[in-house]
Order: C-alpha cells, then structure tokens, then sequence
C-alpha cells in the first residue's frame, strides 16, 4: 500500500541524511521525498510517499521518524482529504508535423510548454500524480527524451469531511 | 564572563580570553562529568592542552585504543547510571570507535562521545586524518552534532548530555573542528536548549495502564519479563514490590539479569535461546506477558509464531517505536520503567490466587535447573562460574566478553541486585569484558569488579591490561580459556557437522607472561582441586590480576533453542526429580 507521511523538521545540517539513512537502514521503499522550507524560519517539512506492506510497518515508520530528534511532528495523512501536487518537466521530440498535436494533448491537463528548440519541447505539468503519469502516457508515442518529477508534496485540506482518525502517538 | 574552575587564563589586556577548548572543558565540568576515557591526537591537540590547564576538574583515563575508551565509557555508564564520557581525535580515532558506539546504541547506553576534525576550512577535501564522522556515526547514534560556531559548542554539549541520558538513553557524538577548539573567545553564549522536537514520554497513559490493571485480575498466568529498561529507571525495587505483591513470576532477559533478584522464589532466571526452561515454558504458557524494559530481541523470543502463543502481550517501553515492532501488543504503555510500575502499584488491582500457576512454573524451576557435567580433573567452565560466584558471595560486578563463558555467566552468576552485570546484548561485541571493567571499576572503586573473558575476546583488547597497572586498577580478569572460539566451534560441531573453521586457537600466547609484561599478577589453573585456592588468592590480593584458567575445551551451553525454533523446542533441557 501507497502512504503519504508529512515531517515537520528542524532545519539542522543532516536532517534529510538522517532521516533518509534511518529509512533504508529499516527497509523502508521510498518512492518519492520533497523538502523545502515552510513559513516559520529554520523549520522545513518533508513529504515521503513509501510503498509499505501493512499498516504494522506504516505504524513503525511513524514511530521512527517521531523518534528522530531533529523531527518535531509526522502525519500519515493518506486517508485525509488532501491537496498533492508534483511538478514534473518532460523533454519530448519534436517535429514541426508534431507540434501542433503536442499541443493539443497537453492543453487538457493544463501543462505548458516552456521551451521550445529545433529537435525538442520542454514541457512543465503539475497535478496529483496519477495526472502526470497520464501526460506521460500520452506523449510517450512522440518520443520522451528525458524527464525529472519533484515528487509529492501535500497538504490536508483545510476542512476535512467528518471525523476522521488521525495518527496517534498518544499511546 | 563565565567562571572556570581552572580554565580561563588572562592575556596581557584584563580581559579574561578562553578557547573554544577551555569553553569545551568548562561545560563538561557544569554537567558534572567526574571521569572522562580519552585518546589524544592532532585534531584534539586544544582540548588536550585545556585539559592540561584544568587539571583537577575530572580524572582522565587513557586507554590504549579507542575502542577501550568507548567499552570503558560503557561500563562506567552501565554500572553508575551516569553518562561516560569520551574523547577522540579525528580520523583513526574516531573509525576506532565505531564498534562501541554501535554497542552502546544496541543497548541504550548513555554516552557522549566528543571526536575532533580537521578544522572547517579543510573539511572535505580529505585532508589528513579526516573521516565523516558525522555521516559514519549517523545509523549509530541517537543523535550527533558537528559543531561550526563557537556560540553554539556549549549548548550542543549541554543538548549531548540531555539527550544521551533521556527518554530511551543512548549514544551521541559531538564533531569538533580544531579551528572551533583554537578559536579564542570572550563572549557568554546563550545554552538554551534548541530541542523542540524532543519530548520524550516518560509517564503512563492512565487509560493504558487500567487495561493492564484489569488483565492483570482477570489473568490466570500471568508471567512479568523484565529487561535491561527497569535498571535504567532504577526500578527494581518497585518491580519487587509489584511482583510479590501479585504473585507474578518474573523471567529476565540477558540484560535485565539482576533486576529482579536472582535468588527470588518468583524468579525463574533468564529466557531465550539460552534460557532457563522454567522461564521458556512460562512464556510459551502464560496468558498474560508483561514486558517491562525488553524489546522483544529475537534471540529471546526465538521463532516469532511460538513466542507467547496464548498470551496477552503488555508492553512498557520508554520507546514507543519498540512497540508492536517485533510482537504484536494488545496493550501499550509508552512510559518510564519506574512511573508505570508505580502507576501500577497505585492502582486496586485485586491480587488474585494463583497457586496452581505459580506451583506449575516453581515445579518447573525446581526440576530443569542449569546442569552441566563435573569431570575429577578438568575444570568444568559452568562450575568456574560457581566458584567465583560462591567466593564473592554473588556482590561482585561482572563484565564478559561476548560468547560460551558469557552464557555460562548468565546462567551460573545469580544477581541478587542491579547494576552489576555488564554484557554486551544486542551486538554481541567481542572484547568488551576487559574494558567495560576497567569503566566499571573507575565508575564503583568501592567493589570487586570480574573480567569474565574468553580466550579469543580477551585477544582482541587485551592491550588495555596496560591500563589496568598504570591505574593500578583492582581489576580481576578470569579467562575461560578453552583454546577456542566456543560459540563458533558448538554451532560448527551443532549445525556444520563438526567441521571447525578457523574456530580453534591451539596458540594462544602464554597468558600469565603476557600479564607479566603489563605488570598484572598472573595466575594460571588447570585443575578443579585448585580452582577455590586460586579464586581466593586472586580475590585477596590488592591489584589486578589475570587466571588462565584452562577449562574443559568441548563443553557447549545448554539448553539451546535452535535458530528458527520456538522456546518450548529448547534442546539439552535436562530432569532432575527430587
């Protein structure tokens, strides 16, 4: 099963290494991790997407983390209602014959193309990542020369629809 | 401007001027650091000059190898409670330490390591002695710092010791660079702790602990294991109280062994791979496990699907992360040792009869206790154990190395008090006995401290016999000396059809002018007749002292749940009626 853990941070020098050896010292599958600073100062908030058998390994994960010292608070916030968004840069073939249709395949998934070269497109999408794949899916027939994806970052929604069980520590 | 016993000194001006060394030095008197285990070297070239300016602030034992220094810190932290404190230079001195760094996080031992480095300018660029220390020690630590301004070495080394000897203790180092330990100084710097993430959990849920309450009345076997977690929480009279209070036996893990007493009608000994019977069988048929301080360490539970199969698991544990991570918990107590069994008590819980249990496991106790083979002639390793725990009376402090006589120590030395066995658990590191002895007699100077070794453990820090003269430490180091790496060569005769790899050592040097050299009283016995002569004259005389003591070389530890197998499958489990 597909997770998505929130960590906020203090924003020491060795943080990410810390945390990123404790997970694959422990096994833990990482798809994706962003970082990045948040509104208050010296304080940053990681966005992990792990691939994990059952909710026992979700549960020591939460734990692990928690126990880092540097780690002020984790959230499994999957079964929230969120707001994900990854950004990711697709560099595709270009003929002047497939320009034009390029452009109509992105166009519905609101992606741009940034720039623009005799052999080749750059273009930028951002949306859940299932959004993305299916970009990809549709351009892969013109030639994907390379592409880089941030991975997640996530948000729980400002209203969250009944109640729902957060993680607790509190054991 | 901060006041230093000794460290501060004036240049020509009025104006008193400290080096982040001598600020170093100072902080690690305000957290009333009595013994530090050091090594010089170029990078801790300043510190070792404040040292040498502040003489008399702490005594400074120098080991012969880092890994001594660390082992020892070790042992002075297992038996006084309090952090043990190194110090190492950069590179080799650091990788040296590595082993018992990862020991003392294996077994939540507080200790607070200070490396230098090569001073900031130069960091990496593999400049000479330089290691990353910080990216080596990161998977082993609890946490570790690189210091990179002045203004922030007297918090770090304040958060060091909080942290190391908090919530679930364990190791941290602190990276110094040589260009912070030579920067001058005259400023005071803000030590306000910078910990916001770090709460750990030291009382009891209540809700938690009326669920234990209530399995605790409504349980017909129950069985208390007791680990290593109850000596840091000091907590082994409460346990005592909570146990006889309810009728509850009490089975030890290998590092809980002296925090219930061993001679206690309740106790049935350690459990595990090389447990007693008693202690297996009653977790096999407990219905109710109370784990107190243990993590559910798989050469204690064995195969995970015969661990406990009836049973109720209760779990307390300063660590909520060893929680249901190898056993699944009905009920969770992240707490303090000594909070939830006082918590417990506090409740009105009824005490209920259970006779039939405790007559059921005691019978158990009674008839498959520890046995081994007496010969007329050759020592027998199990009944060295006996005699030095007959002539000293159970009091002493025993260290080991890592192997048979380890197993025999546990099984043959009863521990009647805590904080008197220190062994290495988790990573099972060969030739921590001779340091950890060396820490835990600075630690109690007071008692009589054992070095029970094997032949092949010894061999690897034995070069800290040294120590034991230049201090005259009255150290008493006994190897079990049965020419062999023993728990090697019984899992080869075991599981590998007797083929011995590289497990025999038929040219072990002579031991006794090997003490000789170190200026250690060396004493060598071969015979069962001599052994009780030899045992008192090693423990009358004033200094240290190394027997050789030739054991029987084929004898193997038993009984033995096999890798794979549950505790109830224990094999060399042997009856006596009567």
């Amino acid at each position: 099963m597909q997770r998505i853990i929130t960590a906020t941070v203090q924003n020491t020098s060795g943080v990410l290494n810390r945390i990123t050896g404790m997970l694959s010292k422990r096994g833990f599958n990482i798809e994706s991790i962003t970082v990045g600073t948040t509104e208050s100062p010296g304080i940053s908030k990681m966005t992990f997407v792990v691939a994990v058998p059952d909710e026992k390994k979700v549960e020591q994960l939460t734990k692990q983390l928690n126990k880092q010292i540097d780690v002020m608070k984790v959230n499994d916030i999957t079964e929230k209602a969120i707001v994900q968004r990854e950004l990711a840069l697709i560099k595709v073939g270009n003929s002047s014959a497939a320009r034009a249709e390029i452009q109509s395949v992105i166009e519905p998934f609101r992606a741009r193309v940034l720039d623009v070269s005799r052999d080749s497109l750059i273009i930028e999408v951002t949306g859940k990542p299932d959004k993305i794949a299916a970009l990809v899916d549709l351009l892969h027939p013109y030639g994907i020369k390379e592409m880089t994806r941030t991975g997640v970052t996530a948000f729980p929604r400002g209203k969250q629809p009944g109640q729902i069980q957060e993680f607790s520590l509190s054991i | 401007m901060m006041k230093t016993q000794s460290g501060t000194y004036t240049r020509e001006t009025d104006q008193k001027l400290m080096t982040g060394a001598d600020l170093f030095i100072q902080s690690l008197v305000e957290a009333d650091v009595e013994t530090v285990f050091g090594y010089p070297g170029g990078a801790v070239l300043p510190i070792y000059d404040a040292l040498h300016k502040a003489q008399g602030s702490f005594q400074h034992i120098l080991c012969r190898h880092e890994q001594g220094l660390i082992h020892a810190a070790e042992g002075y932290a297992r038996v006084t409670g309090k952090p043990g404190v190194v110090i190492a230079t950069s590179g080799p001195g650091a990788t040296n330490l590595i082993t018992g760094i990862t020991d003392a996080m294996m077994d939540s031992l507080p200790v607070v390591v200070f490396t230098g480095q090569v001073s900031t300018a130069v960091i990496g660029s593999d400049a000479f002695q330089e290691a990353d220390v910080i990216g080596l020690t990161t998977p082993i630590t609890k946490h570790n710092y690189q210091v990179n301004d002045i203004k922030d070495l007297p918090r770090i080394v304040k958060e060091a010791f909080h942290i190391a000897t908090t919530g679930r203790k364990g190791p941290v180092v602190v990276d110094i660079p040589k260009n912070i330990a030579q920067e001058i100084t005259q400023e005071e710097y803000d030590t306000a702790f910078k910990l916001s993430g770090y709460q750990p959990t030291t009382k009891p849920n209540p809700l938690q602990i009326r669920r234990l309450a209530e399995q605790i009345e409504a349980a017909e076997k129950p069985l208390l294991l007791a680990g290593a977690g109850i000596h840091f929480a000091d907590a082994a009279d409460e346990l005592k109280t909570f146990a006889e209070r309810h009728h509850l036996p009490v089975a030890n893990t290998l590092l809980g062994l002296g925090s219930f007493p061993g001679s206690h009608e309740l106790s049935l000994g350690m459990a595990g791979m090389h447990g007693s019977y008693c202690a297996n069988m009653a977790i096999y048929e407990c219905d109710l496990l109370i784990n107190i301080g243990a993590r559910f360490d798989d050469r204690l539970t064995g195969s995970l699907q015969h661990f406990a199969p009836r049973a109720t698991i209760a779990h307390i544990d300063i660590d909520p992360a060893e929680i249901g991570k190898n056993i699944e918990t009905r009920i969770p107590v992240v707490s303090d040792a000594k909070e939830a069994l006082l918590a417990l008590l506090a409740t009105d819980t009824k005490t209920k009869d259970r006779t039939t249990w405790l007559m059921e496991t005691l019978t158990n106790k009674k008839e498959n206790p520890f046995w081994f083979k007496r010969s007329d002639e050759l020592i027998s390793p199990q009944w060295l154990i006996e005699s030095i725990y007959e002539k000293t009376g159970g009091e002493a402090i025993i260290t080991t190395d890592v192997g048979q006589h380890q197993m025999w120590a546990a099984q043959f030395y009863q521990f009647d008090q805590p904080h008197k066995w220190v062994t290495s658990g988790g990573l099972g590191t060969m030739g921590f006995g001779l340091p950890a002895a060396i820490g835990a007699q600075l630690g109690k100077p007071e008692e009589t401290v054992i070095a029970i070794v094997g032949d092949g453990g010894f061999q690897m820090t034995m070069q800290e016999m040294a120590v034991l003269r230049q201090y005259n430490l009255p150290v008493k180091v006994v190897i079990v000396n049965n020419e062999a790496l023993g728990m090697v060569r019984q899992w080869q005769e075991t599981f590998y059809e007797e083929r011995y790899s590289s497990s025999l050592m038929t040219d072990n040097p002579d031991f006794i002018k090997l003490a000789e050299g170190f200026g250690v009283k060396g004493l060598r016995v071969a015979r069962e007749t001599e052994v009780a002569a030899v045992m008192e004259e090693m423990l009358a005389y004033d200094g240290p002292v190394l027997v050789d003591a030739r054991v029987q070389k084929l004898d193997k530890v038993f009984p033995m749940v096999a890798p794979g197998k549950g505790n109830h499958e224990m094999v060399g489990v042997r009856r006596c009626r009567g």
